[in-house]
């Protein structure tokens, strides 16, 4: 405990470090779907700048591509709003779900900073983490991942209509791509992640077929079903660690996790 | 209607979903359904976005399977996540250049 400062400092290193080499897959991976989002920004009228300005502002796969379809038919100011609202409600689950990651101690600036870097797949990485999680790794993560999300679509924007319809096809599966790299490596360590990710593509799968239930428009299926199944998950297989039943888990995954980034 | 007013109007509502939780939440939560809750949303949220949209993602259901045969594959066996979105879109690609002329 004397050695605190010290230990501090060589954490926010580490930190950073390790924000940075987590954020770099992340960040070409984002350049390669903002990319397909710049093409429909500028289809919708966007010049490079403002699509530019509103990937770094949102920094949002899906509500930026959900505002584009509105902005596309001249929809309200009200419905934008509303269409972020529900589309990226996910984003106040993970911000729940991060607030209990970092230490409580932790200042406002720091909590108002790395408020702005939740995204899907920095969460991902974010959750992964051994707590408690540092501000650091997060802007670690955010350095590359940012510029990444924000150029590609200006290029997009430039560019996309250069691109033959077979390479857009195929950059437009590297958003699930990278989604699917999140759940299926967690379903293999935890059965009952497993078992609730099972669940949830046969829910998922049946709420976009069945009559009446597929008229709800997709941002809000997406929030039912997580809501309802998360909730029916964590009251018929509670993940019951010890209070900080992430801590736990985590410690025991941190060695094998690193292990697993050195390999790649 | 002006398009750095619509740009606005998301960038706020989107940052105060994600501000509000992190910086007013100090306490640790104690309740054992709500942290396991919170455990699962992320994976089901994923999960949830990525099935069945991924099969209407590109020009052919049959090059979506193909794509996402592929991430199941190299997620299961924990490749990183760029490898496993850029090898699934090569897979499309090559997909599509064989049934679609």
């Amino acid at each position: 405990m004397d050695n605190t400062l010290n230990s501090d400092i060589f954490k926010k290193d580490n930190a950073f470090i390790a924000g940075l080499r987590d954020g770099l897959p992340i960040a070409l991976g984002y350049f390669a779907v903002s990319f397909s989002l710049g093409i429909q920004a500028k289809e919708v009228g966007m010049t490079a700048f403002q699509a530019a300005v509103m990937s770094f502002t949102n920094l949002t796969s899906a509500g930026e591509f959900g505002a584009l379809a509105i902005i596309g038919t001249g929809g309200s100011y009200f419905s934008i709003a509303l269409s972020q609202l529900i589309i990226n409600l996910r984003y106040c689950l993970m911000s729940f779900a991060l607030s209990q990651k970092i230490k409580p101690e932790t200042p406002t600036h720091h909590r108002l900073l790395m408020s702005y870097g939740i995204t899907d797949e920095i969460f991902g990485v974010s959750i992964g983490q051994k707590y408690p999680l540092s501000p650091f790794y997060t802007y670690g993560a955010l350095l590359l991942t940012v510029p990444g999300w924000t150029a590609g679509t200006a290029i997009g924007v430039l560019a996309g209509s250069i691109l033959p319809d077979s390479v857009t096809s195929a950059l437009n599966l590297a958003l699930y791509g990278m989604f699917t790299a999140v759940f299926i490596p967690k379903s293999r360590e935890d059965l009952r992640i497993c078992a609730a990710v099972i669940t949830s593509m046969i829910a998922s799968f049946a709420a976009t077929h069945l009559p009446y239930i597929k008229d709800v428009a997709g941002g809000t299926r997406i929030i039912i079903l997580t809501v309802l199944i998360s909730l029916i998950f964590a009251i018929i297989k509670p993940i019951d660690n010890e209070p900080a039943n992430e801590t736990d888990t985590d410690h025991t995954n941190a060695t094998e996790q690193n292990r697993q980034k050195e390999e790649i | 209607m002006n398009i750095w007013i619509y740009i606005a109007v998301m960038a706020i509502v989107t940052y105060l979903i994600r501000m509000l939780p992190m910086t007013f939440l100090r306490k640790e939560i104690k309740n054992k359904t709500l942290r396991s809750f919170l455990a699962y949303v992320p994976y089901v949220t994923l999960t949830v976005m990525t099935f069945p949209a991924i099969l209407d993602a590109t020009r052919s259901i049959y090059s979506a399977l193909a794509g996402f045969a592929t991430a199941l594959i190299m997620s299961y066996f924990k490749k990183s996540m760029i490898l496993v979105a850029l090898v699934s879109c090569a897979v499309v690609f090559i997909t599509e250049l064989i049934i679609i002329h």
